[in-house]
């Protein structure tokens, strides 16, 4: 269980955050989405006090900014599209810069920046503070179906052996002097994925044969059951409440 | 397409996510059929497997390349329930770990990207093999149209999620013909894909491939010169639970859905009828043939409260459809049992 078992985005520690139990940050992040998403877009404020709020989580979890800015990146799809918004939206106009925007989809396009970005912000900084195995333990801590916390943790766990397996298919095409250049060579790549599910269908087969002979008899032995206490809630919950606050206090001004 | 938080309003997502959940928990009933006490190894690595043929390239032309979506694969290859929750574990795992689609969407990016590509391209690939001749060419046509459709399925998913709960007010009609314009050319390459991976599958192993089940041939073996059909090996016949309890579910929720929240549907007119309102095309058209029709502009006449009228219309469409699909899906049947030949009893096995 070396380094090839953490995913891309965690970020070993061994801050407070790092510390608490699974289950209370996945319930904190997504609160903190949820009271994200449901506050009014107009109050503009209230999205800069959220902004600091994760900012003072990632402090305290000690995750360099430079870091999380950097994760932030894969939100760059969605902005493309916030920014044709004003062009498109209908409704009233105003001119900037020599340019005829619709105001609306300035709204619009400023909502969905906002809380997409707040939104992928709180997601890295669960990942990067959160471990595989426990992220899937706070899942089922969650009441998720353990059947499906059992194909999550399976996915996760030969992921990488699939992938590598791909990959190795990969070189060895190329070393055969194959490129891939057109459509004219869908052919030979479907073939490699259709041998891939044969490949993982056929490791599925095996890897239940192994578990069944060492006793697996329909649920995974939970060895290291997690429990949070009193004080460790409100510590995680703090965030989505402080959040609360802001949103109602975005309402009624 | 993943959508990111903050792209839909509060309670659709909600919504969305009940719906997720539901449909989740009967994948969960059904892939226990599909793959009895090896669920969680088989369907984890198949999720694996659409998760790693994600990430396969397929150059399209100078520079440009993409990739697959894998609903229709995974129908077609182990099955609608199984297919549902690899490609939902797949989007959940991508929310979670790596921040791919909004916390709060994961409802909408379920519904609409394992959801509605699973079911829609099953059901087409099932409706087509059921007319096909069977034959392994057969399987690769039926899963060529069914990726081709599901892909533009789901657009036309997101496009009414939009409509319902969107936060943006650019025209339906301008997302419609954006999502569906773009979605239609994704699924040709996805068709392309999908039925290519199909065919190298069933080339290998056959057996593997859920949807080719039928296609199995008995056994028959040589005795003395003469061929003789093998016994039929005692296969663990499958847990026949009854399937009533599933037609309710479905008939229940569609009424409800049509019924209830077609209450909380917009009540613009849809995209298309906007536009032509825009543009004032339908000032010369012309009145339906049905518009006198008791039912014509889903509301139901002489019912003044519109919501009801609408609600009412669902219900009424929703009956109507279910005897109509009934009295096909009957008439097939009958025709089927009608035709046993020696010949057409090999395939109707499984």
């Amino acid at each position: 269980m070396g380094a090839g078992h953490a995913h891309r985005l965690y970020r070993h520690g061994h801050s407070p955050v790092h510390a608490l139990p699974p289950h209370t940050k996945l319930a904190a992040a997504f609160l903190f989405v949820v009271v994200v998403v449901s506050t009014p877009r107009e109050a503009m404020w209230a999205f800069a006090v959220y902004a600091v709020l994760l900012a003072s989580v990632a402090y305290h979890a000690r995750v360099p900014a430079g870091f999380l800015l950097k994760r932030l990146l894969i939100e760059v799809p969605f902005v493309a599209f916030a920014v044709l918004m004003p062009f498109v939206a209908e409704g009233e106009r105003v001119h900037v810069l020599g340019l005829s925007l619709s105001e609306s989809g300035l709204w619009g396009a400023w909502n969905v920046l906002a809380k997409g970005t707040l939104g992928v912000a709180a997601s890295v900084l669960l990942a990067a503070t959160t471990e595989l195995r426990e992220l899937l333990l706070g899942l089922q801590r969650l009441k998720l179906p353990p059947l499906l916390v059992q194909i999550a943790s399976f996915m996760i766990r030969y992921g990488d052996v699939i992938t590598d397996e791909m990959r190795r298919m990969r070189i060895a095409r190329e070393s055969r002097g194959f490129e891939a250049r057109g459509v004219r060579h869908w052919g030979v790549l479907a073939k490699s994925a259709g041998a891939l599910f044969i490949r993982s269908y056929e490791r599925g087969e095996r890897v239940h044969l192994a578990m069944v002979s060492r006793g697996y008899a329909g649920s995974m032995p939970v060895i290291d059951e997690v429990t949070a206490s009193r004080a460790q809630w409100s510590y995680a919950l703090a965030l989505p409440c402080a959040a609360l606050v802001v949103c109602l206090l975005g309402w009624f001004l | 397409m993943h959508v990111p938080d903050g792209f839909i309003d509060a309670p659709t997502s909600a919504v969305t996510g009940v719906v997720a959940a539901g449909a989740l928990a009967v994948s969960l009933r059904g892939a226990r059929r599909e793959l009895d006490e090896r669920t969680a190894p088989l369907a984890g690595l198949v999720a694996a497997f659409i998760f790693a043929v994600q990430m396969l390239n397929f150059p399209v032309a100078a520079g440009t390349s993409g990739h697959l979506l894998g609903g229709a694969l995974a129908a077609i290859l182990v099955g609608p329930f199984t297919g549902v929750l690899c490609v939902s574990v797949v989007l959940l795992m991508q929310g979670v770990l790596f921040a791919d689609g909004g916390l709060t969407a994961l409802g909408v990016n379920i519904t609409d990207m394992a959801i509605v590509t699973t079911v829609v391209s099953y059901a087409v690939f099932r409706g087509l093999l059921a007319v096909l001749p069977r034959k392994r060419r057969s399987v690769t046509v039926a899963s060529f149209v069914a990726a081709l459709v599901s892909v533009p399925a789901a657009a036309v998913a997101f496009t009414f999620v939009y409509a319902v709960g969107g936060t943006t007010d650019v025209a339906i009609g301008k997302v419609a013909t954006a999502m569906i314009g773009v979605h239609v050319l994704i699924g040709v390459g996805e068709a392309v894909i999908t039925a290519l991976t199909v065919g190298a599958v069933i080339a290998v192993r056959p057996d593997l491939v859920h949807g080719a089940r039928g296609l199995r041939q008995r056994l028959r073996l040589r005795v003395n010169g003469a061929l003789v059909d093998a016994p039929a090996p005692t296969a663990p016949v499958a847990a026949r639970t009854s399937r009533r309890t599933l037609w309710a579910t479905g008939l229940v929720a569609s009424l409800v859905l049509a019924g209830f929240v077609s209450f909380y549907a917009s009540a613009d007119p849809d995209g298309l009828e906007k536009v032509a309102h825009d543009k004032g095309i339908d000032r010369k058209e012309e009145k339906h043939a049905s518009s006198g029709s008791p039912l014509a502009d889903y509301g139901v006449k002489d019912v003044s409260d519109a919501r009801l009228s609408g609600g009412l219309a669902g219900v009424i469409g929703v009956g109507v459809t279910v005897v109509a699909g009934s009295t096909v899906f009957w008439a097939v049947r009958r025709r089927r049992g009608a035709d046993v030949s020696p010949a057409s009893t090999a395939s109707t096995g499984a």
